[in-house]
């Protein structure tokens, strides 16, 4: 029985860009990946990687063809809540893009951090990717774990241009007990620390692609005609709800600057739309009052909107 | 002989007395050497609070208007304010 992620769960990630859980992959799971992997006492890749008994995998290979039932990597996909994750984001036949064990030998002092990127190159789609960080052992602050920085995936920028922003109000580190699975679209913006620690850090990451439509993938059962209502915005007498899922959708970041943090919250109210297959949707009216143009397109000509074009369609 | 020490300051908007969104430090004396994700809270709350603390501004982000069909697009910090100060060094 697969565990499906819920609609808020969703939510979070259409707004945030991952999902985090930590700790939740079984111990003997974790045991047996390091034994895999090759390298508790590797010490340097190219040891590691001779000692591996982690497939090389062609692009374009099947999720569920690419590792066998009993290997580490194996069990961890066919668990049923990681699996209902990978499906509730991806869909059924998902294909491995790529996969890599990312190790980071002890360092001191003297190594510098990953600067921050986005994945791969330029990637404009409302289709994504997911990336599966699987943390096997426990990672300790000294450790350098991932440094990521919620709500970037959807900003359109190309790889490593984003690197000058050296640090970004919000930003995390992984830090988190053995058995930790991110879940993060392929744009969010990350980058590795350094190992300060004595031990050998290890993190593998796959990529996947979808082979279906992403849309409603998930355990919609918990969707109600409330999540697509209006609430009444900005002059509102009490606390909102903060579970509601257009507050989800509208929490802005740290990092987010005032003018196009809004921007933000339409581009995920759009994402949502996408993911939802319902092009009516809007969270507190932000993407329905920048269309509302009460005259049909075609009669607009000229006048349509200010830059000259007619107005967009909702889609992005 | 002088060396420089460069700030990057990404600011919430246009105005140099804005919150800070994101930063950069780059040490040419070669007594630090800053690098990605190495501080979680900024050096200074806004633009001016770097001024006020000697920093002399060099370059700011010019407001660029958005291209037709492109407004809603994000990517890169909009708001990028360097500052430099030079340091004596032996």
């Amino acid at each position: 029985m697969l565990e499906r992620l819920s609609s808020k769960q969703m939510a979070s990630f259409a707004a945030r860009g991952f999902l985090r859980f930590d700790g939740r992959v079984p111990l003997d799971v974790n045991e047996q990946f390091m034994d895999e992997a090759g390298g508790r006492n590797a010490s340097n890749y190219a040891e590691l990687m001779a000692n591996s008994r982690i497939p090389e995998v062609p692009a374009g290979t099947g999720l569920m063809e690419a590792y066998a039932n009993d290997t580490a990597l194996g069990r961890l996909v066919r668990l049923p809540w990681v699996r209902g994750a990978i499906e509730s984001l991806v869909g059924p036949g998902s294909l491995i893009d790529h996969h890599f064990l990312h190790v980071l030998m002890p360092s001191g002092e003297q190594a510098t951090t990953q600067h921050t990127h986005q994945d791969s190159t330029i990637d404009p789609r409302l289709t994504f990717d997911v990336q599966i960080m699987y943390f096997p052992h426990e990672v300790t602050p000294e450790m350098g774990g991932t440094r990521y920085v919620p709500g970037t995936h959807l900003r359109v920028v190309s790889e490593m241009a984003v690197a000058r922003y050296q640090n970004i109000a919000g930003q995390e580190h992984v830090v988190c007990p053995a058995g930790t699975l991110i879940f993060a679209h392929h744009g969010l913006w990350h980058g590795g620390g350094r190992n300060r620690s004595d031990r050998v850090r290890f993190m593998f990451k796959i990529r996947l692609n979808p082979t279906v439509r992403q849309e409603r993938l998930w355990d919609t059962s918990d969707l109600s005609d409330a999540d697509c209502a209006q609430r009444p915005i900005f002059h509102v007498k009490s606390r909102r709800d903060a579970d509601h899922i257009h507050s989800i959708l509208t929490r802005g970041e740290r990092w987010f600057e005032n003018d196009t943090g809004r921007i933000e919250y339409i581009n995920r109210i759009r994402f949502w739309r996408f993911l939802l297959g319902d092009e009516s949707f809007d969270a507190d009216y932000w993407v329905t009052r920048v269309e509302n143009e009460p005259l049909p397109a075609e009669q607009l000509g000229s006048l349509g909107n200010r830059s000259g074009n007619a107005p967009a369609s909702s889609g992005n | 002989m002088r060396r420089q020490q460069v700030l990057v300051l990404y600011l919430k908007n246009s105005a140099l007395d804005s919150g800070v969104a994101a930063w950069a430090l780059y040490d040419g004396t070669g007594r630090k050497r800053h690098m990605s994700g190495d501080a979680d809270e900024p050096p200074y709350g806004t633009g001016l609070a770097a001024l006020e603390d000697g920093w002399r501004l060099i370059q700011a982000s010019p407001l660029l208007d958005h291209g037709a069909g492109d407004e809603f697009r994000t990517g890169y910090l909009k708001y990028e304010f360097f500052f430099e100060r030079l340091i004596e060094v032996e």
